[in-house]
């Protein structure tokens, strides 16, 4: 009984994961094995980082009530800057944190014109994408950019080794063990609804599981790529920023109701500027991670890949209303808009259906929402 | 005299039921031609509910028993069919598009029309005739935006007679009004009736319910408990059987002590921030003390809402005057200082502007103060529990838990919580405007008395309201606003209704 009602209040996640499921399995036979095998979903998770990095400022930014149109563009650009500042002989050290210097300006003046000057977000960043992808086609004059060797390339294509990345899944299953019990307890005592001790019990189990197995199948392969251990760096910090810090908190507060958090004594200009800026350095991580991946820069890189990070977060529960969202949702999205791409591919479909098909899902995710909104 | 009798509205043993809640349970109720018929009940007691049942936003299958209009039974799908049976409603929210002038707004959906080209001309002659006969004073080609709450209720009356209604069901239609426009409101109240309109009227005001009403029915937990002539009852009678039991005092009498000045205001001029030359606040000076209530009375526009807001620095634009806080020459230029410096404001409109309705309930209590909740930059979800968790025993919020939203809450509990959220910043200046608008007699009095308290505390409250008696009975000291200026300043002891109505309506130009 309590199992049910448990599952009618996660039904928007367990749908999301039940969908995964089904197009995992659809893929699975359709490319006779071949999609579930550890090389392939080593290569899923790979090409769904930088869609994810990028899905994650995302959604802090659609919580807020804003949009940030110009990431793939941008993404471009930084590309293209870090990969011309290591061909003119820079140290990747430097080379780096210059294109996040690059990236944080950006985003600053983004931020600034929407959160101070009141230029809707939709307007500076549609004038972002455009004015990013000139400069990107500018400057490299329509050719690609090869990336120097160095370090930086192993955030493309390298591994963790297999004891490292088996040690990573330990200290998280424990570490997700001992946050889980510990919210439970505090819980408990202050008399707000939780799963019973069975229950928890269980839920602990499957996503310990589920590490297990995704550390299996990696380490089956070559190992967790470094890429995708970034990302879920990040998801832990994001999801920290977002639900344990004053900014967090914040941000949900002003995409719930700028006035009352205006009058609460929110500095809604500077979250919201707060938010560009955590997207600038998540642009410039996203740039890295794809430059390094392709090896170059190219003029073209990143094209839609603004929309795909929208859509991520909406598959995985953003209202573009505002004041909802998660990051484990919005990357769950990410990991489904990637598993179409990846097992279209696979099963040799032609490009055209991946756009078909990922715009249907998009509008039957958000078709669910609204149709559920609408029962209860 | 057999038509005037005629019962034009009937329901008959209405039940409506939500997941876990009996919100209707065997109601029953009629209208009959030319009566205003009062619906008077705490918040949560079925009104609303029933009301959405008339208007067909509940269709039919949705709830059991009967609806009967003009003697017939009624199986309204929609609001549609509900209007073309000639029943009209006019919400506590107004929905009426801002952006469009009264006219506009008054034949919306149903323009008239040749070959699908508007003829203006018809649109504005209608509203102009349909606003004259009604004895409204407003322009047709006004934007709706630019008018007053109170004339923008009017505009929503006159778009629901422009239906051709004759059943007009009034849902809290005086909440936003002040005195004057009250006024004028009943007396449309009492031409519609004799004109042969049968009308609903939802309100907490029960003055208003005896100037207008022929009869009364009282709502209690989902059932109609009781009716009656107006004529036959008075005021201390309904409330009893509204509440169940019987109100001793609706005002505390709190011992307190009043000390020192806290909040000094001097010489606020607040410049109008479009209409250059024009004036929201001219010349304002006033004190609060520790300890003490001040009172502010006045018409709606007069200022009332502008002194709290100026002063809490949620206005745009240039301030003129000084404002000091214990001695010390302060500026507020964001609520964000005001809030640092020890002030507070419960604003006028608690959905929009004092809650984020989707929240929870814990979570909109620790909104202004989370800043002090965090341990090395971390939200203490323990400490934060804990607090929201006294407060709603405390003031006994009625809430599922603190894990509910705000939203699912009633008006008096949506505004504890607003409360609430203001007593954990620990202020010493409280603002409150409109503290009690919408909310029922058993919820206004447990604030009147949350309000007490922190006052005996030693907080200064500066309460703006346009009730009167609430203002009487709350007050230390009351100041009076006309447009824009201070017009008197009264003691508990001396203040009247009439003086503050003389006073609020001292026009100086």
């Amino acid at each position: 009984m309590e199992l049910v009602t448990k599952l009618k209040q996660s039904w928007r996640t367990l749908t999301m994961v039940f969908a995964l499921i089904l197009i995992w399995i659809i893929f699975q036979y359709v490319t006779d094995g071949a999609f579930l095998e550890s090389r392939n979903l080593s290569n899923l998770f790979r090409q769904m980082t930088v869609t994810g990095v990028l899905a994650m400022g995302m959604v802090l930014i659609i919580v807020s009530g804003h949009i940030d149109l110009s990431v793939g563009s941008v993404v471009c650009f930084l590309g293209v800057t870090l990969a011309m500042l290591m061909q003119k002989g820079y140290a990747p050290v430097a080379s780096l944190l210059a294109t996040l210097g690059v990236g944080l300006l950006i985003s600053l003046v983004q931020g600034w014109l929407t959160a101070y000057q009141k230029v809707p977000a939709f307007i500076v960043t549609l004038a972002g994408m455009m004015i990013f992808r000139g400069l990107s086609m500018g400057v490299t004059a329509g050719v690609t950019i090869p990336l120097e060797d160095s370090w930086i390339k192993a955030f493309g294509s390298a591994y963790v080794p297999v004891a490292i990345g088996t040690g990573i899944a330990a200290v998280s299953v424990l570490f997700m063990i001992v946050t889980r019990l510990r919210r439970r307890a505090s819980a408990l005592q202050h008399g707000v609804a939780t799963s019973s001790g069975l229950l928890t019990f269980l839920g602990l189990l499957i996503l310990s599981a589920l590490i297990a197995g995704f550390t299996y199948t990696m380490n089956n392969y070559e190992g967790l790529p470094v890429p995708v251990l970034v990302m879920l760096a990040l998801m832990v910090i994001f999801n920290f920023i977002a639900t344990k810090t004053v900014f967090g908190r914040h941000v949900y507060a002003v995409g719930g109701s700028v006035e009352a958090a205006h009058l609460s004594g929110v500095n809604v200009r500077k979250i919201v500027l707060g938010n560009f800026l955590l997207m600038g350095v998540l642009t410039t991580v996203a740039a890295m991670i794809l430059t390094a991946r392709v090896e170059s820069a190219q003029p073209d890189a990143g094209q839609l890949l603004e929309l795909d990070a929208v859509a991520s977060c909406v598959i995985g529960g953003t209202s573009l209303m505002g004041g909802k969202g998660t990051i484990a949702g919005a990357l769950l999205g990410a990991l489904v808009m990637e598993s179409l791409n990846n097992g279209m591919s696979l099963a040799n479909m032609e490009a055209f259906w991946q756009y078909i098909v990922k715009g249907l899902v998009l509008v039957v995710a958000v078709w669910l929402d609204v149709a559920s909104q609408k029962a209860r | 005299m057999a038509a005037a009798s005629q019962t034009v509205l009937e329901l008959r043993d209405i039940v409506k039921e939500f997941p876990g809640v009996r919100a209707l349970d065997g109601v029953r109720f009629d209208v009959r031609r030319g009566e205003v018929h009062a619906l008077c009940g705490e918040n949560g007691a079925g009104k609303s509910t029933l009301m959405k049942i008339i208007s067909g936003l509940y269709p039919f299958g949705s709830y059991g028993g009967d609806l009967l209009v003009d003697g017939q039974v009624r199986k309204f799908a929609g609001i549609k069919e509900s209007q073309a049976t000639g029943v009209a409603i006019v919400f506590q929210e107004l929905s009426l598009v801002r952006e469009l002038s009264v006219a506009e707004n008054i034949f919306l959906g149903r323009e008239p029309s040749r070959f699908g080209i508007i003829s203006w001309d018809d649109v504005y002659q209608k509203t102009a005739s349909l606003l004259n006969d009604l004895g409204f004073n407003i322009s047709p080609s006004a934007r709706v935006g630019d008018l007053g709450i109170g004339q923008q209720q009017m505009v929503e009356i006159a778009k629901a007679l422009a239906l051709n209604a004759h059943i007009l069901i009034l849902d809290e239609p005086t909440s936003a009004l002040s005195d004057t426009e009250i006024e004028v409101f009943l007396g449309m109240v009492r031409t519609l009736k004799q004109r042969g309109v049968a009308c609903v009227l939802i309100t907490h005001k029960l003055n208003e319910v005896f100037a207008v009403s022929d009869r009364i029915t009282v709502f209690r937990d989902g059932k109609s408990v009781v009716s009656y002539l107006a004529r036959d009852v008075n005021e201390h009678r309904v409330i009893a059987d509204m509440v169940g039991r019987e109100l001793t005092d609706l005002y505390p009498r709190i011992d307190k002590e009043i000390g020192g000045p806290i909040l000094e205001v001097q010489h606020l001029t607040v410049p109008h921030p479009t209409i250059p030359g024009r004036e929201l606040l001219h010349d304002v000076s006033f004190t609060v003390r520790k300890g003490e209530i001040l009172g502010i009375a006045g018409l709606m526009g007069s200022g009332r809402t502008e002194i709290l807001m100026s002063v809490f620095g949620a206005l745009h634009g240039k301030r003129k005057g000084t404002i000091k806080l214990e001695g010390e020459t302060l500026d507020f230029a964001t609520p964000q200082e005001a809030i640092t410096r020890g002030l507070a404001l419960v604003s006028e409109d608690r959905k929009r502007l004092g809650l984020v309705l989707e929240d929870t309930v814990s979570r909109n209590i620790s909104l202004p103060s989370l800043g002090k909740l965090t341990r090395f930059g971390v939200l203490d979800d323990d400490g934060e529990m804990k607090i929201a968790k006294d407060f709603v025993r405390d003031l006994r919020i009625k809430t599922p838990g603190i894990q509910a939203q705000v939203k699912n809450l009633s008006g008096g509990n949506q505004q504890k919580v607003v409360l609430a959220k203001w007593m954990l910043t620990k202020p010493k200046v409280l603002f409150l405007d409109e503290p009690t608008r919408g909310i029922d007699v058993g919820a206004r009095a447990e604030i009147y008395k949350i309000v007490g308290e922190m006052a005996r505390a030693g907080v200064a409250v500066v309460m703006v309201s346009s009730e009167l008696p609430e203002v009487l009975g709350l007050s230390d000291r009351v100041l009076v606003m006309c447009g824009g200026r201070v017009t008197g300043e009264f003691s508990r002891d001396e203040a009247t209704q009439e003086q503050i109505m003389a006073a609020a309506t001292r026009f100086s130009h």
